[in-house]
C-alpha cells in the first residue's frame, strides 16, 4: 500500500465565521468560504476540475455546491459520514488527485443549522432500518454514558470527574477567545463549568458543542504542482477513516471508557504519516471535543497521554496552546462551534494556518506536523477521521 | 364449571396522596392515595404487566386465548390483546378478543372465558383487564379513581379456585358514562346513582346469587365487589351483612383507588392471596348490570407460583412529587414545548413495525450457535466471531441485566425528565441501550440490577410506540 503521504498538498483554505448566522444563507457561507480559499490559492472556479460537498443536513447532490459558485460543469460528489463529513469530503478529494484523476480539486463543507428552528440536530435515521422502537436521548447523552463509563473504569468520583472536563472546557473557551471566527469568545472558570446547568449528566452545559452555522473550502492540488500556487503550501501525511462495527452496542467486552475507532484510526494514521511517537512528533492537534469527555478519552486513544492517565496531562495544562502539545488551539467544537459538514475543513483550516505560522495570537512555535481528528456517531458505534498535514516534504 | 388456574396483577410504582390532591384544590383531605400509570404506561401496557406477572411459570404454548379488558384501550380501532398475545408470545391461532363497554367487561370477559372453555373451545384463556380511567379536575373520579390492572388464567384442571356459579344481569342506567367524545368520566347526581344504580343492582345481583346457590352471608370467607368509593363499598356489605373487616378486607380503595374494570378481579386476587383451601370467594361486579361468581379455593391456591400479586404491588410505590406531576403526565397540563426537533420526525414505519414484530416487540435478539454470544438487536454477522447465519432466536424480556452505563439527559423533550439512558449489559451475555423508567434519577448507579418492563415510548400522528425499557427491579424477586 503505497499511503497518501506526500502526494497532495493543500494550496488554499477559507472558513467563515461560525455561529449563529442569521443573517447569512447557505449560499452565502459557501461563497464566502470558497471564494477564501480560492484567492488564498489564486485560482477562480473555472479552475476547480472537481469538487466534494460535504453535508449532512444542507441538501443532496452536488447541485448545492455547483449552483452558487457557477462551477464549470465539473463533477461534484456529495459525500456524508455523520459528523466526520468534512473529513471525508478531504479525504475523497485527495484520493483522486493521488489517481492522478485530476490536478486541482475544491472540497467544502457546510451547515446551516440554526434555521431548524430549534436546538440540536435533526433526526437522521432512515425508516429504511429502523422501526423508531429506539431510545430517545440526544446525542450528549450518548456522550455522557461514556463519562459515566469512563468515571466508573477509573474510579472518578462525580466531583472529581466534573471538574477534570471543566479544565477541557476552560482550555478550549480561551482558546476561542483569540479567535475572531469562532462562534463563542468568552473565558469561562473553573466553578462556571462545574456549576453549569446539567444537559446529560455527568455533562454540564459547558461540556457541550454549540449548534452552528458555517462553512469551510479547500483547494486541493498534486504536491509536486503545490508550489506554483504558494511557497508554503501543506502536505498531506494521512487520511484514514475508521468505521467500527458498533461493538459497544452489541458487546459486553467493551468498555465504553474509550473510542475504539480513534484508537484504530489514530494507529492507521500515524502508519501512513510515519509517526513513531505521536506525543513528541504532532505539534498541534484539532480534535472532536464535541463534548468534553471526548476530548479527554481521545488524548489516551490518540496516545497523547497513557491509557487511564490523561487527567494528569489535563490538568498540567499540556494540551493548552503552551504547552507542549497544543490541542484545539482555534478553540475546538466547543467555542469555535460545530456546523457538521464544515468541522473537518475547518479543524484542517487551524492546522494549515498553525502551520504557515499565520495563526495570530494562537500561533504555536515552530509547528511541524499538524493531525486533525473528526468524529461521527457516538461511542460505541462511531466514525473517525484522522488526517495528518506537515509543512515540508518527507 | 372450569377454574382460575394462576393469577397476577399489576399496579403502578408511582402513587397520588389524596392530601396532595386537596392541596391543589383545597378542601378537607380525604385519606389514603391512588395508583397513577406512569407517563409512559397505558391500559395496554399495564394489562400486559399483569399478564406476565400471571403467566410466571406457565408455558406459554398452552394458552390458546387472551381476552382483554378495558374502558380505556389505546386504540378505538387496532385490537389490544393481539398486541398483549403477541408480545407475551402466545401460539398464533390463540383467540384474542377486546371487551369494553362498561366496568363490567373484566368480569365480562371472566365469563366470557369460562364459557368457551366450558364448551370445549378452548383449553386456556388468559383474562387480563385495566384502567386508567380519568376523572374530571376537583372531582371525586380524579380522587378515587386509581390505576391497575389484573389479569386470571382460566382452564379446566388444575384450578387454584374452581368457579361454582356464574350469573349476571343487566341494568339499564345513565348513572356513569363517558360518551366517544369525552374525556372525563361522567356521573349521574351522587345519590341517585348510589341508591338507585349500585346499591340497589349489587344488592338485588348478589342477593340473588347467594339464594341460587344456597349460602348464607356468613358462608362466604372472601367477598371481592368493586365500588366507586370505600363508602359505597361499606353500604352493600352492611346491606348484605358482610362483615367490612374480615369478609370484604378491601385493600385496595386507600391505596390504588378504583380501578374501574379491574377492580373486582383485583379484589379476588387480593382474596385468593389470603385465601385457605375450602374458602368459598363471592367476586360481585357492577356496571350497567351486576355480574356474580362464587368461587371455591382448592389445595393448590396456598401454592401458586410466585407472582407479584396485589400486595408486593401496593408495597411497592413511589410517591408523585406534586398533583401537577398528575397532571402532566396525563397530558392534562400543556407546557412549553422543548426547542428539539419535533417528534413527527420520527413517525414509526408500519411496515418496518411489523417486520420486527417477533424480534423489537418481544425483545428477542440472537444467539450465536458457534461462540454463544447473545446479542440484541438481532445480527446475521456474529459480533464476535463473525460466523454468518449461525444463529438462533434469544429472547431478552426475563433475563437479570445490570446498568453498565447511563446518563440523565435534561433537553430531550418527555413529560417525565430527565431522560434516564442505559447501556445494560446481560447475565450471560448481550447489551442494549435503552431508556430506564420509574427510576429516581438520585438512586441510578453503575451496576444496579434492573428488568424489563413493556411501556410506550411516545406517540405520534396516531401511532403508539410501544417498546421496552428497564426499571429498577420492583418487588424484590419472590422465592420461586
Amino acid at each position: 500500500v503505497e499511503g497518501i503521504k506526500d502526494r497532495v498538498a493543500i494550496v488554499g483554505m477559507g472558513c467563515v465565521k461560525f455561529g449563529e448566522n442569521w443573517g447569512q444563507s447557505l449560499e452565502d457561507m459557501i461563497v464566502d468560504a470558497a471564494w477564501e480559499a480560492f484567492e488564498d490559492a489564486g485560482v477562480g472556479p473555472e479552475d476547480i476540475q472537481a469538487a466534494w460537498w460535504g453535508t449532512l443536513f444542507a441538501g443532496h447532490t452536488g447541485q448545492i455546491l455547483a449552483a452558487p459558485l457557477k462551477l464549470a460543469y465539473v463533477p461534484v460528489t456529495h459525500v456524508e459520514n455523520a459528523c466526520a463529513t468534512g473529513s471525508e469530503a478531504i479525504r475523497n478529494a485527495a484520493y483522486a488527485v493521488a489517481a492522478g484523476q485530476y490536478d486541482v480539486v475544491l472540497a467544502l463543507g457546510a451547515e446551516k443549522l440554526k434555521d431548524t428552528g430549534y436546538s440540536g440536530l435533526p433526526q437522521t435515521r432512515p425508516v429504511a432500518t429502523w422501526s423508531y422502537r429506539l431510545t430517545t436521548q440526544t446525542p450528549a447523552a450518548g456522550f455522557a454514558m461514556m463519562a459515566t463509563g469512563y468515571f466508573a473504569k477509573y474510579g472518578l468520583s462525580y466531583d472529581e470527574g466534573k471538574e477534570l472536563l471543566a479544565h477541557i472546557a476552560v482550555k478550549n473557551h480561551h482558546n476561542g477567545t483569540l479567535n475572531p471566527k469562532a462562534h463563542f469568545q468568552r473565558e469561562i472558570t473553573l466553578e462556571q463549568a462545574i456549576n453549569a446547568p446539567t444537559i446529560a449528566w455527568p455533562l454540564g452545559l459547558y461540556d457541550c458543542a454549540g449548534v452552528s452555522d458555517g462553512a469551510a473550502a479547500a483547494i486541493i492540488v498534486r504536491a509536486d504542482l503545490a508550489k506554483q500556487f504558494r511557497d508554503d503550501p501543506i502536505y498531506v501525511k494521512a487520511a484514514q477513516i475508521c468505521q467500527g462495527p458498533r461493538e459497544g452496542w452489541l458487546s459486553q467486552k467493551y468498555d465504553l471508557a474509550h473510542v475504539e475507532e480513534t484508537w484504530r484510526g489514530g494507529q492507521a494514521a500515524y502508519a501512513e504519516a510515519g509517526v513513531k511517537d505521536p506525543r513528541r512528533e504532532i505539534s498541534i492537534a484539532e480534535v472532536h471535543d464535541c463534548f468534553s469527555i471526548t476530548e479527554l478519552t481521545i488524548m489516551e486513544d490518540l496516545q497523547f497521554s497513557p491509557r487511564g492517565r490523561a487527567a494528569e496531562d489535563v490538568r498540567a495544562g499540556a494540551f493548552q496552546i503552551d504547552g507542549d502539545l497544543p490541542v484545539n488551539t482555534d478553540g475546538g467544537l466547543k467555542s469555535f462551534g460545530h456546523p457538521i459538514g464544515a468541522t473537518g475543513l475547518r479543524m484542517l483550516y487551524e492546522v494549515y494556518k498553525q502551520l504557515q505560522g499565520k495563526a495570530g495570537p494562537r500561533q504555536v512555535k515552530d509547528p511541524r506536523l499538524g493531525l486533525t481528528h473528526n468524529q461521527g456517531g457516538e461511542p460505541g458505534a462511531a466514525t473517525v477521521s484522522v488526517v495528518i498535514a506537515g509543512n515540508e516534504l518527507g | 364449571m372450569p377454574g382460575i388456574t394462576a393469577y397476577g396483577a399489576y399496579i403502578p410504582l408511582h402513587r397520588l396522596s389524596r392530601a396532595e390532591i386537596a392541596r391543589a384544590w383545597g378542601g378537607k383531605p380525604a385519606p389514603g392515595e391512588r395508583a397513577v400509570a406512569s407517563y409512559d404506561e397505558d391500559s395496554l401496557t399495564m394489562a400486559f404487566a399483569a399478564a406476565r406477572d400471571c403467566l410466571r411459570g406457565v408455558d406459554r404454548t398452552t394458552v390458546d386465548g387472551v381476552y382483554f379488558a378495558s374502558t380505556t384501550a389505546p386504540y378505538k380501532e387496532k385490537q389490544a390483546a393481539a398486541t398483549i398475545a403477541s408480545v407475551l408470545d402466545l401460539p398464533p391461532e390463540a383467540v384474542t378478543v377486546d371487551f369494553g363497554g362498561s366496568l363490567r367487561c373484566g368480569t365480562n370477559a371472566l365469563k366470557a372465558a369460562l364459557d368457551a372453555v366450558a364448551a370445549g373451545g378452548a383449553d386456556s384463556v388468559l383474562v387480563c383487564a385495566a384502567d386508567t380511567r380519568l376523572g374530571y379536575p376537583a372531582g371525586p373520579g380524579e380522587l378515587n379513581f386509581g390505576d391497575g390492572a389484573v389479569a386470571v388464567l382460566v382452564g379446566a384442571g388444575d384450578a387454584l379456585a374452581q368457579v361454582r356459579h356464574f350469573d349476571s344481569r343487566y341494568y339499564e342506567i345513565q348513572d356513569t358514562w363517558r360518551s366517544d367524545r369525552d374525556t372525563f368520566v361522567r356521573t349521574a347526581e351522587d345519590r341517585f346513582s348510589m341508591d338507585e344504580g349500585y346499591v340497589d343492582v349489587m344488592a338485588h345481583g348478589i342477593a340473588a346469587a347467594l339464594e341460587k346457590y344456597g349460602l348464607a352471608a356468613a358462608d362466604v370467607a372472601h367477598v371481592a365487589l368493586n365500588s366507586p368509593n370505600a363508602r359505597q363499598l361499606a353500604t352493600i356489605a352492611k346491606k348484605l351483612r358482610f362483615d367490612v373487616q374480615t369478609q370484604v378486607g378491601d385493600v385496595l380503595h386507600a391505596a390504588v383507588g378504583d380501578t374501574g374494570c379491574a377492580a373486582s378481579l383485583l379484589s379476588l386476587v387480593a382474596a385468593l392471596e389470603q385465601a385457605a383451601a375450602g374458602d368459598t370467594i363471592l367476586l360481585a361486579c357492577y356496571g350497567n348490570g351486576c355480574d356474580t361468581a362464587v368461587l371455591e379455593a382448592t389445595d393448590r391456591v396456598t401454592s401458586v407460583p410466585a407472582c407479584r400479586g396485589v400486595r408486593r404491588h401496593i408495597e411497592s410505590r413511589r410517591m408523585l412529587r406534586s398533583y401537577e406531576q398528575y397532571l402532566r403526565w396525563r397530558g392534562l397540563l400543556p407546557i412549553q414545548p422543548a426547542p428539539r426537533p419535533p417528534v413527527e420526525e420520527r413517525v414509526p414505519s408500519p411496515a418496518a413495525q411489523w417486520r420486527e414484530v417477533p424480534w423489537e416487540m418481544r425483545l428477542t435478539g440472537t444467539r450465536c450457535l458457534n461462540c454463544g454470544t447473545p446479542q440484541y438487536p438481532p445480527q446475521r454477522v456474529c459480533i464476535e466471531c463473525h460466523h454468518k447465519d449461525e444463529m438462533e432466536p434469544y429472547r431478552f424480556t426475563d433475563v437479570p441485566a445490570r446498568v453498565f452505563s447511563y446518563s440523565h439527559d435534561y433537553v430531550m423533550e418527555t413529560l417525565d425528565s430527565p431522560v434516564t439512558v442505559t447501556f445494560i449489559d446481560f447475565e450471560g451475555g448481550g447489551r442494549i441501550m435503552c431508556d430506564m423508567t420509574d427510576r429516581d434519577p438520585d438512586d441510578v448507579v453503575v451496576g444496579m440490577p434492573v428488568e424489563l418492563s413493556f411501556r410506550r415510548l411516545y406517540f405520534v400522528n396516531g401511532v403508539y410506540n410501544y417498546w421496552w425499557k428497564c426499571q429498577p427491579v420492583r418487588c424484590a424477586r419472590p422465592e420461586v
